[in-house]
């Protein structure tokens, strides 16, 4: 067993609100949330406010947390997988200011985990809620770039481009060359931006018993995807949605089944490769040495 | 042995302070004051209030020397600040006709009521290094004369003499304009845009953006024929409604560069030949932003008018979604956060592909 | 309606506002996520009759001055408690179905479900959201739920609400993605039925 290494927040900022965000502006985002939810996949504009933190950096995932977030939850924020990458403690940092709120890098502790381009790899739980940081939250961007268009499109449920984009890979390179940002459809109606997470940790969405909110600050959406929600990867009969695969296993924990990093050790190119999710490294790591 | 690139706190904690002392500079020199940024870096400081759509001379300094000059730095600080104030009250419609002059200048006419001011400008300075000004004093220079301001004295802006004589198309409420204006700060800006909405995102827009644009249509990227109908700049009233008074009371002037472009127009199926409007508006001295926003104003109406839309300037999409600096500057920016989970399923997916390549072309050559 | 009662008559709103709305909304947020369940709720407020403790909850931490409320006229849209409303969400309490972002309905009126704003096809989420105060709420009995946040399926049962009810809340189900949220309010807590829920016998 491992304790609760929870942290509690302490040097909190005075002069602002809880969580930052003044109350209308969470009660805009909240109302905002409520209509995704009910909306599965459906991006609900929303007014976005500046945040002290760069467009592009969580602006958007920072908003959704601080509309959410109370002050008995624990927060887990990852980038890449990792909670100890820059922007991620830079956020962590943030809400432990503003709102005094208690911060953990163990997945499991966590009752609100924000994150960007990545799923933790512990199965996530009815009692937490994914909040996803989204740069582009049109799935349809890349093949029609106006947003009056891409709005009618979702309208008339017209996504015969994303199939024909999707085929033209298998036509020309004989597979579907999009690694990141796969699109999805989600209870069968909208298809969704899951963010730039690597198709492997589109599976985890599916039927996932926690809610997952999304938020795309400097494009001013929010959408959700519900608890045991169907969630499905775009695919065709003879080629099939499949995920990464490594033949290596994780160089520190052994594990098989998680998404890897490759990372260069020296000038030779010599190569080996980690787990991306620290925390799921970590525990195993330990667990193993338990056990010796 | 494996040493990610993971910064953590104290690397975080380091490269403020390192900023902090590069912002500072050397000790031995004297630091900027507020006050001296204020004074003298005027133009600085109009333009954070601008695009930071926030008017506080003080505050648009204090960005200035935070951000270590950085403009658009300023304007991200200043932004970011402004999302945290309350909301107390809204401003009627200011009247430019009353301003309090301090430059006015028409191209269109030679002389006019109330005149041509040209008053502080670099327009007809020639450019040549003063190296006065890097002696160590330079406030020994003899002050200026200044022309007594003229008060409450109301001086009709070009466009509306023209009006008189129904030359040009009258600013009333259009088919899509509501009857409030706009506000993209509560509301998320959705298109069609009405031209209170466009007119607000352009004066938040990006003044570099703004005018690279405005000049791709006087090159020919969809021309509108427009002339300088008036530039003016100086002091008008704010004025607010207070709900428990019912009347309007002053709560104090703040400095503003209108202009507006006079733009040929043919005419149309609904209208006759006419003189259309381009508009700009910016806080303090900001005459280059405000003619290329009034330029970009006009190329933005060219549907609402029948015109052809062929020009990146005339497509209101396109130039709303992009004219904000701190949105852009932030997501360019973003592309220095590390993406090393999807380079690596971009990895994963170039080498099944050129695995795929290498059969293939062997296949070929064994045939 | 109009009227304006006098600061001291009025009753009390969250004792902290900020915190209280938080939960509030947590609660709404986790029974939107996952339908039928019932939800207790973490705050509650002495509402002037007949609005519930737990309706009066819910519109504190929703509703403001950009989300309209609709009374029921039968019964709930009395001086207090639009009063009550304005002073302390600051919302405006419309008399037009259509330009409510909140409707607050007694069971027995919530047959009739014509008129509320359903969104438009381009923007489903211009939609009113029903807040029904129903006599009881009670889990694993009642009619059969399933749809996004039900694991297979679940039963609810809401006492007090018409045959008709149900009936819309099918047609309401057709239209999406457009269509109405609804929020069930009983005293043991708040239960909810957004558009995606399918409800069968």
């Amino acid at each position: 067993m491992q304790p609760n290494d929870a942290t509690q927040a302490q040097d909190t900022l005075d002069g602002y609100n809880f969580a930052y965000l003044d109350e209308q502006t969470k009660r805009m985002i909240r109302r905002a949330t409520l209509k995704a939810v009910a909306i599965p996949g459906y991006q609900v504009p929303f007014a976005g406010r500046e945040m002290p933190l760069p467009y592009g950096w969580g602006t958007g995932g920072i908003q959704v947390t601080a509309a959410v977030i109370g002050p008995d939850d624990t927060l887990k924020v990852i980038d890449q997988g990792a909670d100890d990458t820059t922007n991620a403690v830079s956020i962590r940092r943030f809400f432990a200011r503003t709102a005094g709120v208690a911060t953990t890098e163990r997945t499991t502790q966590a009752s609100l985990i924000q994150t960007r381009h990545r799923i933790p790899e512990a199965p996530l739980t009815e009692d937490q809620i994914l909040v996803y940081q989204v740069p582009i939250p049109e799935p349809l961007r890349w093949m029609e770039a106006r947003e009056s268009e891409t709005r009618k499109m979702h309208a008339l449920e017209e996504y015969g481009v994303m199939h024909v984009k999707l085929y033209e890979d298998i036509a020309h390179l004989g597979r579907i060359a999009t690694s990141y940002d796969y699109p999805v459809r989600v209870n069968g109606r909208y298809v969704m931006a899951p963010s730039p997470i690597p198709k492997f940790d589109n599976p985890k969405m599916d039927m996932m018993p926690a809610l997952q909110l999304f938020g795309a600050g400097r494009e001013k959406r929010i959408y959700a995807v519900p608890p045991y929600t169907r969630v499905e990867s775009l695919d065709f009969e003879d080629h099939p949605f499949e995920v990464q695969a490594w033949d290596e296993a994780c160089a520190l924990c052994g594990a098989t089944d998680s998404y890897l990093d490759e990372v260069v050790i020296d000038d030779a190119g010599g190569r080996m490769f980690v787990c991306s999710d620290t925390d799921h490294c970590t525990q195993r790591t330990a667990s193993r040495e338990a056990a010796e | 042995m494996y040493v990610a690139v993971k910064g953590g706190e104290r690397a975080i904690d380091n490269a403020h302070r390192l900023l902090a002392e590069e912002r500072r500079g050397d000790r031995a020199v004297p630091a900027l004051s507020l006050t001296q940024i204020k004074e003298q870096m005027t133009l600085a400081v109009d333009r954070v209030m601008t695009e930071g759509s926030l008017y506080d001379r003080d505050l648009a300094a204090l960005a200035i020397k935070q951000a270590r000059g950085d403009l658009v730095e300023a304007i991200f600080l200043l932004r970011a600040y402004r999302t945290t104030l309350p909301r107390l009250a809204v401003s009627e419609p200011v009247d430019t006709a009353r301003m309090t002059i301090r430059r006015r200048v028409s191209a269109t006419f030679k002389d006019l009521p109330g005149g041509q001011v040209l008053g502080p400008t670099f327009d007809y300075t020639h450019r040549l290094m003063d190296f006065k000004l890097a002696a160590e004093a330079d406030d020994d220079a003899e002050p200026c004369e200044r022309g007594e301001p003229r008060q409450d004295e109301t001086v009709p802006r070009v466009a509306d003499l023209l009006g008189e004589e129904g030359l040009i198309e009258p600013e009333v409420p259009r088919d899509g304009d509501t009857a409030e204006p706009g506000d993209i700060t509560r509301e998320p800006l959705e298109f069609p845009a009405d031209r209170s909405t466009r007119l607000q995102s352009l004066a938040r827009g990006d003044e570099g953006y703004l005018l690279g644009l405005a000049y791709s249509t006087q090159r020919g990227y969809g021309r509108n024929h427009p002339f300088a109908g008036e530039i003016r700049m100086g002091d008008v009233a704010v004025e607010i409604v207070p709900e428990e008074l019912g009347f309007a009371v002053e709560i104090g002037d703040i400095t503003v560069t209108e202009c507006q472009m006079i733009n040929q127009f043919k005419g149309s199926k609904a209208a006759p030949p006419q003189f259309t409007r381009g508009y700009g508006l910016t806080f303090g001295q900001g005459e280059r932003k405000a003619m290329a926003m009034a330029l970009v104003d006009r190329s933005l109406r060219a549907e609402e008018l029948g015109e052809d839309l062929t020009a990146p300037a005339q497509d209101a999409e396109f130039v709303l979604s992009h004219c904000d600096n701190v949105e852009a500057s932030g997501f360019v920016q973003h592309l220095k956060l590390p993406h090393y989970v999807d380079f690596q399923g971009e990895l994963v997916t170039v080498r099944a592909l050129r695995r795929e390549h290498e059969r293939k072309e062997a296949t070929d050559a064994a045939e | 309606m109009t009227a304006i009662p006098h600061a001291s008559d009025l009753r009390p709103g969250f004792a902290d506002p900020v915190l209280s709305g938080q939960a509030v909304y947590r609660a709404v947020l986790k029974g939107m996520s996952y339908p039928g369940r019932l939800q207790a709720l973490p705050a509650t407020v002495d509402a002037p009759p007949p609005l519930s403790p737990v309706a009066a909850g819910v519109l504190l931490a929703l509703a403001d001055l950009d989300a309209p409320v609709w009374l029921d006229p039968a019964g709930l849209a009395t001086d207090d408690v639009a009063g009550w409303l304005r002073f302390h969400c600051g919302c405006p309490v419309v008399e037009d179905r259509a330009t409510a972002a909140f409707a607050v309905l007694d069971a027995t009126s919530a047959a009739d479900l014509e008129g509320f704003a359903l969104g438009t096809p381009e923007y489903p989420e211009r939609s009113a959201t029903l807040i029904i105060q129903v006599p009881r709420l009670a889990e694993g009995e009642g009619h059969t739920l399933t749809g996004p946040g039900i694991k297979g399926s679940t039963r609810l049962r809401a006492e007090g609400l018409p045959e008709g009810f149900w009936r819309a809340l099918a047609d309401n189900r057709l239209l999406f993605p457009q269509g109405l949220d609804v929020i069930l309010a009983a005293p043991e807590g708040l239960a909810c039925l957004p558009r995606t829920t399918i409800v069968s016998e």
